[in-house]
């Protein structure tokens, strides 16, 4: 019997990130976010008769600085060319986009190849409505909102670097948070400011020529396109194994019943005739343009967490935490250096106590935790002027009303007991009302040690430090 | 009265008006008339009365003939198809908006073939325009509604499209002046699209210097077509009254081959008149010139084939009912556009369609290279260059609807130009048959002023009376002065 | 020199019903005017740049402000169907 077939899976990914300028791509409307029905619209994203294209500026900006972002060459002359297809969300029967000259093309990132970034407009939304219950395949008639029409994308193309669901989904979390940091995008995933199609293939291991290759479209969350990947790849390998071909087409995966299903196969072969859209000239790109480009550019993510791995000692966790949630990094950096705290329990407190209070998904900056007042917290804990445990209490008061560690361990009492004259009296009382316990210790069994550090704590509210709690219990039981 | 009103050049009416020696309510309520009463279907639609406030500029109170297929706000704007019929747009195409910004009051909107394909106006879905000059022959065409209405007498002067010929042509056809500016000089926002790369707004009128005075107005840079450059020179009224120094070419490929007679005579006269006003006459080469029509009929179609894609039926204009999607596309289409229009969007879709493009679209634009070069070349041993502006004479209503492509040659002189994007007029040079004949002196981009200037010259020791047909008597003794007044100089 | 199948795939592409009739007669129009469209393959244009506009203009940038958009009822007026503030087609299958 010969050795079952491993396959190795090949994925490349096209990412569509809508464009967080004030207007639209290609005209002056303002970009919709939930308003009425067609109110967003204006001759030229409505394709009237005679409106004519102008490029929105600061698209070209956004899309050198995701240039920049994904290293890739930016071309100093690219050009704008019409794919043309007739579908009601496509109001002039073309999509101005970039063909054979795209704005940048290579690049890398977090280890994946990019293939080429170029800018184009947003298709229309239609909403299916009548007929059979609202569902696509029984309506009767569609309703089409311009709103979201012409509003700006960028098109991220992966080269096929990708080996697995989780590489594609660590992948598209690095490239959602670096755009986030340079602050080209919501990349929002649910409101479809992030939108991610996946080329699929498996081979066998060794060997050089791609397999066929199928697409998974328009998959809305992370979890939802690890999963969908894993379920074509088993797909694709179960039919290999059962010596039937894979048939290239698209996909749809739904995360409901983990099923792929083929969309239908629109009537012909796609053949978008692309040729230059003659209402745009090439789009040149000036050095001052470049200089703008570089000078906006944060220091990115993946930047930013060798940094804090390497010049401040955090854990690969914890620096990658920080560095890709951009505002929870701000914070804690702003936290450094507003206070004396170390970079180490001022990381781990900001990574867990504090965003544990405040929900995964909140700003810091936003919350009563002044950035100076969590330094001030860290540092009493590690100065030991505060116990840990009290510093959760004093963390707590922050959260709720604000205020100044300091003063809120004046009033609340919550300053660590000090040296033995204050603890040693606490103790003794303390053995001495418990003393079967007391007699125990004293005969070596160490382990009711904790009821007598329990009445301690009881007594001094928590302010006292365990470890001298016991080291008093032995001196006066003369271990 | 009203003819002498009537044969007053536009300039002339303007000055009038500014001076308070002529009443505006009078002057416009004169062509208005004229034109809710014309009998040629020139006009689409003609205003009830002045709209708007009077505007107090270069150009107060002069009614303007706008073609069809420019936009105008709450106006019918159909650009000669069934399938916007009764579009009304909610916006005013720019150069239309510029033109009222200097004074013009819209008369109305003219005729024209159907989204501005054709050489006679014979594809309007609107009907054929007649040609005042015989009413059983065609205007010409793109614009024929306008170049009628203008030697009519029932505008003082109008505005038309330019793609291959489609003011030049007319303007011959119907013995008044056309110019097709270079293209950027003015803004095509709000005129519905035929082929991007070509189409240029221009102005008609009945002499040089209105031509000039209407072309003025319209150029200049818009921000809302990136196309559009504008004009280096400020566009000023044409003075010279001779040709001296001035060196014209015909092009070697020019060999009467094609041409009427009597056109080639009209066209061989007026080169004697050139001559005789100073200038010089040589023979130059355009190796690449014959090639333009096939580059042309490759380049138009691609681009008006995708340009006409947004005629949908989903948000504006005719829709024919259907169950699905697709038959709802391909009905409206169907329904809604005519034989010409349909022929040249399967023209165009076939040359981008996968495999063609090479040979068809990326050749054609290759051919457009070389003309411009050849061009190029030309006027560096040339000031103008000048041909007949069509190859005959009006010819009869429907002498050429069943041969397309001899309709096509019509744009043999017209088309090169319209590749390099150069400017180009076409004047009266004489007639044939009792035909106007159309002479096109084209020169380099930008080089307005100056062919203004040369066409202002010519035009004045030609003499052209187009009189016949503008329904007045211009060279009456005490009458007003007529549109072809300029200085003869002998 | 252009099939019936090459005309009706074209008009396919084109969004374009053609009667039997139109299509016989769109097959020789079209085969009479690529015939003279076909004297550009008696050029050698390899070495010839492409020109796709004739006049070079500085790229045409427009700043990121917004304009004021036009209204539901402007923008839905000239609709030929219109249901809950928008244009209503017919379903892509039916």
């Amino acid at each position: 019997m010969t050795p079952a077939v491993e396959y190795e899976t090949v994925i490349g990914l096209e990412i569509h990130v809508q464009l967080a300028t004030r207007t639209k791509m290609f005209c002056s409307c303002g970009l919709g976010f939930g308003e009425e029905p067609n109110t967003r619209t204006c001759p030229v994203c409505l394709a009237l008769p005679g409106a004519l294209p102008v490029i929105n500026a600061e698209a070209i900006h956004f899309g050198l600085m995701i240039g920049l972002a994904l290293g890739c060459k930016l071309n100093d002359r690219s050009i704008f060319d019409r794919k043309q297809y007739f579908y009601p969300d496509s109001p002039k029967g073309y999509q101005i986009s970039q063909n054979e000259d795209p704005l940048c093309s290579g690049g890398e990132l977090g280890g994946v190849r990019i293939h080429r970034a170029h800018l184009e407009e947003d298709a229309a939304k239609t909403i299916h409505s009548g007929g059979g219950g609202g569902r696509i395949q029984g309506s009767a008639a569609s309703v089409v909102d311009f709103n979201r029409g012409g509003t700006p994308l960028c098109e991220i193309v992966t080269e096929p670097d990708i080996t697995s669901a989780e590489q594609a989904g660590e992948f598209l979390r690095l490239l959602r948070t670096t755009m986030r940091r340079i602050g080209v995008s919501d990349v929002n995933m649910e409101e479809g400011s992030l939108r991610c199609d996946a080329n699929i293939s498996i081979r066998p291991v060794g060997q050089q020529e791609l397999g066929v290759k199928t697409e998974l479209k328009n998959m809305n969350s992370f979890r939802f396109i690890e999963r969908g990947i894993r379920a074509e790849v088993a797909r694709q390998e179960g039919l290999l194994r059962a010596g039937e071909p894979v048939v290239q087409e698209t996909l749809h995966f739904d995360p409901r019943t983990e099923r792929l299903t083929s969309m239908r196969s629109k009537e012909e072969a796609h053949d978008y005739r692309y040729f230059p859209e003659p209402d745009l000239t090439p789009v040149t790109i000036t050095p001052e343009m470049l200089e703008r480009a570089r000078a906006a550019m944060p220091e990115l993510p993946a930047a930013r967490q060798a940094r804090f791995a390497d010049e401040l000692g955090l854990n690969p966790d914890t620096a990658k935490l920080l560095a890709w949630r951009t505002e929870l990094g701000d914070y804690f950096e702003a936290a450094l250096a507003e206070g004396d705290a170390d970079a180490v329990p001022l990381a781990n407190w900001t990574t867990n106590e504090l965003v544990q209070r405040l929900g995964a998904d909140v700003d810091p900056a936003g919350s009563n935790v002044r950035p100076a007042a969590l330094a001030g917290l860290v540092t009493l804990v590690t100065e030991k002027k505060i116990t840990a445990g009290a510093g959760k209490t004093v963390l707590d008061k922050l959260v709720a009303e604000g205020g100044d560690p300091t003063a809120i361990v004046e009033t609340e009492n919550l300053a660590a007991m000090g040296g033995a004259e204050e603890l040693a009296p606490v103790v003794a009382a303390a053995l001495e009302a418990q003393p079967d316990v007391a007699a125990r210790i004293r005969g070596g069994d160490m382990k009711p040690i904790g009821a007598i550090i329990g009445a301690v704590m009881k007594e001094t509210k928590g302010r006292a430090d365990g470890k001298e709690v016991t080291r008093l219990v032995r001196e006066q039981l003369g271990l | 009265m009203s003819a002498e009103l009537i044969a007053l050049s536009a300039k002339a009416a303007a000055d009038a008006m500014a001076s308070g020696d002529l009443d505006r309510t009078e002057y416009f309520e004169a062509y208005r008339a004229r034109a809710a009463a014309d009998e040629l279907n020139a006009f689409t639609w003609v205003a009830e009365e002045a709209a708007g406030e009077p505007v107090d500029g270069e150009l107060g109170g002069v009614p303007l003939a706008v073609k069809d297929l420019f936009c105008t706000e709450g106006v019918p704007s159909q650009a000669g198809s069934r399938i916007l019929e009764d579009y009304r747009p909610p916006y005013t195409a720019t150069v239309v908006e510029k033109l009222a910004a200097a004074g013009t009051v819209l008369l109305g909107k003219t005729n024209q073939d159907e989204f501005a394909m054709g050489s006679s106006n014979e594809n309007s879905a609107y009907g054929p325009v007649l040609n005042p000059w015989d009413r059983t022959r065609v205007p010409g065409g793109s614009s024929g509604g306008s170049a009628a209405a203008v030697a009519a007498g029932l505008a003082p002067w109008a505005l038309g499209t330019d793609t291959g010929g489609s003011i030049r042509q007319p303007a011959a056809l119907c013995g008044i002046t056309g110019l097709k500016p270079t293209y950027g000089t003015c803004s095509r926002y709000g005129m519905i699209a035929f082929a991007s790369s070509l189409d240029q707004a221009g102005p008609f009128a009945r002499d040089v210097t209105d031509t000039a005075l209407l072309y003025r107005h319209m150029a200049g840079k818009d921000p809302r077509d990136a196309t559009s450059v504008g004009h280096p020179d400020e566009i000023v009224l044409p003075t010279a009254q001779d040709l001296r120094g001035v060196r014209l070419g015909v092009p070697e490929n020019l060999t009467g081959e094609g041409v009427e007679p009597g056109v080639l005579a009209a066209f061989e006269a007026a080169l004697e008149q050139a001559k005789a006003l100073g200038a010089t006459v040589e023979r130059v080469p355009l190796p690449h010139a014959d090639f333009g029509l096939s580059a042309y009929y490759v380049l138009a179609p691609a681009e008006c084939s995708s340009n006409l894609a947004r005629f949908d039926g989903v948000r504006y204009g005719m829709r024919a009912e259907a169950a699905d999607l697709t038959s709802m596309y391909t009905r409206t289409r169907h329904d809604g556009f005519g034989p010409e229009v349909k022929r040249r969007i399967m023209l165009g879709t076939y040359a981008l369609s996968s495999g063609f493009y090479d040979a068809y679209y990326a050749s054609a634009q290759k051919v457009r290279t070389l003309i411009a070069d050849d061009f190029a070349k030309a006027f560096d041993r040339i000031d103008f260059l000048v041909t007949p502006t069509s190859p005959g004479v009006a010819f009869g209503l429907g002498a050429l609807t069943d041969d397309p492509l001899a309709m096509y040659l019509n744009d043999y002189f017209t088309v090169p130009m319209s590749l390099a994007g150069i400017p180009a007029i076409s004047l009266p040079c004489g007639l044939s048959e009792g035909l106007p004949v159309g002479l096109q002196l084209a020169g380099p981009a930008f080089s307005e002023n100056r062919l203004l200037d040369a066409a202002h010259a010519l035009e004045g020791a030609l003499g052209f009376d187009g009189s016949a047909v503008l329904g007045t008597n211009p060279r009456g003794g005490d009458g007003p002065v007529g549109p072809n007044d300029g200085g003869l100089v002998g | 020199m252009i099939s019936r199948d090459q005309v009706l795939h074209v008009a396919r592409l084109a969004r374009l019903e053609l009667t039997d009739e139109e299509t016989v007669t769109m097959s020789e129009e079209l085969s009479k005017v690529l015939g003279h469209i076909e004297k550009l393959s008696e050029l050698d244009l390899t070495a010839v740049a492409p020109t796709s506009h004739v006049v070079a203009v500085d790229v045409a940038l427009r700043a990121d402000e917004p304009h004021v958009s036009l209204s539901q009822e402007v923008a839905l007026a000239a609709a030929p169907d219109v249901a809950d503030g928008g244009f209503r087609v017919p379903s892509p299958q039916a």
